[in-house]
């Protein structure tokens, strides 16, 4: 069977195929050769459970995620939807700011920050934490003449009702959003306001230990 | 022509290095060296730097031929760092800058590692991964600013590396960092040990109290379940230290391989104390192979702390027009890499 190479992420390599008659996409996490075969072994078989996993709960909860159609551990390959017209977060804002007005752009950035944040918000009131947000792991999927928003790329992601984890995926997100997308600092602000409508009733013990990990982060030492 | 005097003492080790349009005319360096089992402490470290900073201003001179009146500017570590040792650097380099008249300059620590490297690797635009004792973050250039893509969440790698060889009582001496290597080296038991990564950051604080645990057994009053006794009896030193590595360094190579994916970069460029590992480098080599990509390191002359950064990154930023007020000739202890504007670039 030859497979069209789509890309080489960084979690393993992206090829269109077909399950079954269907388009689809294969994700297969080669074996990365600078790891320690055991430890290589255990994190491959980790996230491509998690990723199965995580995918099932988030529609289970309504929120949109690649549905997955086969795993197969041996071979180390994810079978799932394929998003052919989707881009991702990233795209999408660098092609919205270079197209559009400053005015619009913001306006249309701000919807998208909406969006975003009621579905994290969504997200960890169904517990789910994600592990890897940022803006190349959300997908923007045309829908008429509107779009919507798929999470992808969950193989870091895990259960847990802990806030401490909720607070740290928020803060990865806030990093991610700085250093990407440097020039539109105010993403994020918009993304935690319509997260703390969606969140449940954690909302402020996340919102203080998001708080917590921010100062740990900055508080740190740091010595040549 | 710019011909820069740098001094550095932010960490452990003091150096003065002399650099004239990227060729290098000095680069003395002394490391304080503590016992087995102790780190190094701001005031002692202070006393260390201040009994050898002249010495080897004057050293260095003499290594470069030339006279203070030679010297365009004079550039020192601004920070991050210990607020004692730094100080040392920046009072002789004010002291100097008035008596021989010359500009002064305060240099973002971070920003000479990575302008050494790119300096001597000749990396264009690549993925920085930066690697130290005090310092874990990966990097990449956009728009004037050098942006923390990732970073560690807690204690740097350098840290965690330092305060494990202190716990098993390795030497101090090159560096803990070396010496664990090398125990490394005669190993090859793999023990499992945690791997926490979290999108493009790392921590490591959970992997020392670990490790701490299977190597001094029944030391902690343990809470948490602990693996039984016999395995732990029999795992040697150097059996820690190889796994010890190969878990965090996988770490370090997976959030660089993230950070490439997610900006799309293809060359990575190791700087730090920690990046003259050569397990590190190897992985890292190993990695970028498999992307099609390339990878930039350094040996430890220009990995670990040196002035010759200091002087470098100075001559860059005198050379693009940053001046200094003699008023802000003072020192930091935290100072973020992307604070500093980077107006040497244009790309």
């Amino acid at each position: 069977m030859s497979l069209e190479i789509l890309k080489q992420g960084a979690e393993g390599r992206l090829y269109l195929g077909d399950f079954k008659g269907e388009a689809c996409l294969i994700k297969e996490r080669f074996v990365k050769k600078y790891r320690h075969p055991e430890l290589d072994t255990q994190i491959t078989r980790q996230r491509m459970k998690a990723e199965a996993k995580a995918s099932g709960r988030c529609l289970a909860a309504g929120i949109l995620a690649p549905k997955i159609l086969h795993s197969d551990l041996n071979t180390h390959k994810l079978y799932m939807e394929y998003f052919n017209a989707a881009k991702t977060a990233k795209q999408f804002i660098q092609e919205t700011v270079s197209t559009q007005t400053e005015d619009e752009a913001k306006k249309c950035l701000l919807e998208f920050c909406k969006r975003i944040g009621e579905i994290i918000g969504k997200m960890h009131s169904n517990h789910i934490i994600h592990g890897d947000l940022t803006t190349s792991n959300i997908l923007i999927n045309p829908k008429g003449g509107d779009y919507e928003v798929i999470l992808i790329d969950f193989g870091l992601s895990h259960y847990n009702q802990a806030t401490e984890d909720k607070g740290v995926d928020l803060y990865v997100l806030e990093r991610a959003l700085l250093s990407t997308h440097s020039e539109q600092p105010y993403l994020f602000e918009h993304i935690l306001a319509a997260y703390r409508t969606a969140c449940g009733k954690d909302e402020q013990a996340v919102l203080s230990k998001f708080e917590e990990v921010r100062a740990r982060g900055r508080k740190r030492t740091m010595i040549g | 022509m710019v011909c820069a005097l740098g001094i550095e003492g932010s960490a452990n080790k003091i150096g003065i290095g002399i650099i004239r349009d990227g060729k290098v005319l000095a680069n003395v360096r002394r490391t304080y060296i503590t016992p087995p089992g102790e780190g190094f402490l701001p005031k002692e470290t202070a006393k260390h730097h201040r009994e050898a900073i002249l010495g080897l201003v004057k050293s260095s001179l003499k290594e470069a031929q030339l006279k203070p009146s030679d010297l365009d500017v004079i550039c020192y570590t601004k920070g991050p760092g210990m607020a004692p040792p730094l100080l040392v650097g920046a009072i002789v380099a004010r002291t100097l800058s008035l008596l021989w008249d010359i500009p002064l300059l305060g240099v973002n620590h971070c920003i000479g590692h990575i302008e050494m490297g790119r300096l001597i690797t000749g990396a264009q635009n690549p993925i920085v991964l930066y690697v130290s004792g005090g310092n874990t973050q990966v990097i990449a250039y956009s728009n004037k600013r050098y942006r923390i893509f990732g970073e560690t969440i807690d204690i740097a790698v350098g840290n965690c590396l330092d305060r494990f060889a202190r716990i098993i009582k390795l030497s101090n001496d090159p560096s803990p960092g070396y010496n664990i290597e090398q125990l490394a080296k005669s190993s090859n038991r793999y023990i499992k040990l945690p791997y926490v990564v979290k999108g493009m950051d790392v921590s490591f604080s959970g992997i020392l109290s670990y490790i701490e645990d299977l190597a001094e057994p029944g030391k902690r009053q343990n809470k948490r379940k602990r693996p039984q006794e016999e395995e732990v009896n029999n795992y040697s030193q150097a059996d820690l230290c190889y796994s010890l590595q190969e878990t965090i360094f996988a770490m370090l190579v997976e959030i660089t391989e993230r950070a490439m994916a997610h900006c799309g970069s293809n060359e990575v460029l190791i700087v730090g104390g920690v990046g003259c590992n050569e397990r590190l480098q190897e992985m890292m080599r190993i990695m970028c192979e498999e992307r099609g990509g390339k990878l930039f390191a350094t040996d430890e002359r220009y990995c670990i702390d040196n002035g010759l950064m200091i002087a470098h990154a100075g001559a860059e930023m005198f050379r693009s027009g940053t001046r200094m007020p003699f008023e802000e000739a003072f020192v930091t202890q935290r100072f973020r890499t992307d604070e500093v504007l980077v107006s040497w670039r244009d790309d």
